[in-house]
């Protein structure tokens, strides 16, 4: 009984398992270098998603194209070529450093810098405000018999 | 001022993401403007034995609408593209990778706004135009040369907008 019921679960797991095999090519060498480099590449579908990663059907002919043309003996910068070519510097994760990506290279820089200089004026503020609020002995004596009340 | 600094970082925070709003993440600029238009060579759907090429419209002002049976946006801009064909605009298809094989028996229930369509059916040829989806149309020149790129289906409105000041345009 329990000999059947295992054949009868694994036979209800392998249909599931089977359909989530990713196809491979043959070289696994190739196969290598083309999901090294199309994890740096976006796919154009799914906009957040790597070429790599990606099931859109775009981008599993654009896998095929990258591993063609790496068969074909080009290297990685001619294949990133070929794609930036016809889908611009949007596919590129790490787009090169111009006019346009200059926001998106050197902003991180800038914000650094608004928040350094805002830390540091905090900072001083809290400096100076420590020198200056000196407590007199009359306001802690004060405080202190307003303590000594309430706990009475 | 600083009582006002919240609302300033509030002020400019929500002026970007109102700008954010009306981009259209699809809308990648295509390094294809002002660009000669890739050359393929195709086989017509519905003529066994024709092929087309963009060499064959050299001196016309055309369309290349990238469509495909199971793109369901293509559907809602078929009606506009039927309208703009009868009104004589020259609207060539790329019909992209049709696995299934239904473009000539839809075209030919529905009606065919193209002047020809090719068959693109393992997509190579979009991917040679940086097709990301469909639809999307390309405006090519007289010289051949890819004037605009429209992203999404075409209707009354961005026909006015976009596409006919341009054709206008070239057509002097």
């Amino acid at each position: 009984m329990k000999r059947l019921f295992m054949v009868l679960f694994a036979s209800l797991v392998m249909p599931v398992w089977a359909g989530d095999a990713v196809p491979v090519g043959e070289d696994p060498a190739i196969e290598a270098r083309m999901v090294n480099l199309a994890t740096e590449l976006r796919c154009l579908v799914c906009q957040n998603e790597s070429l790599a990663g990606s099931h859109a059907e775009l981008a599993e002919d654009l896998r095929r194209e990258i591993r063609d043309q790496m068969k074909q003996g080009k290297s990685d910068k001619e294949v990133v070529t070929y794609l930036t070519d016809r889908y611009g510097d949007f596919v590129l994760y790490r787009p090169p450093f111009r006019s346009y990506t200059l926001l998106l290279w050197l902003g991180p820089v800038v914000f650094l810098g608004i928040g350094g200089v805002a830390w540091f004026l905090t900072l001083r503020r809290r400096r100076s405000l420590k020198a200056t609020d000196q407590v007199s002995a009359a306001s802690l004596k004060q405080a202190a018999d307003l303590l000594d009340e309430k706990q009475d | 001022m600083k009582r006002w600094l919240p609302l300033i970082i509030f002020a400019a925070l929500g002026g970007f993401f109102y700008i954010g709003l009306h981009l259209d993440p699809r809308e990648v600029p295509s390094p294809f403007i002002g660009k000669p238009a890739p050359a393929f060579m195709l086989p017509v759907i519905g003529q066994p034995g024709v092929t087309f090429s963009p060499e064959q419209n050299k001196g016309k002002v055309w369309l290349l609408n990238v469509w495909a049976p199971w793109c369901v946006a293509c559907r809602q801009e078929h009606g506009a593209l039927m309208q703009l064909a009868q009104a004589g605009v020259p609207i060539y298809g790329l019909n992209w990778k049709d696995k299934d094989r239904e473009a000539e028996s839809l075209l030919a229930q529905k009606g065919s706004p193209y002047t020809v369509s090719v068959d693109d059916l393992d997509g190579r040829v979009g991917i040679d135009y940086g097709v990301t989806g469909t639809p999307e149309t390309f405006v090519i020149d007289k010289g051949g040369i890819i004037r605009m790129k429209h992203i999404g289906p075409i209707n009354a409105d961005n026909w006015q907008a976009k596409f006919e000041p341009l054709l206008k345009e070239l057509n002097q």
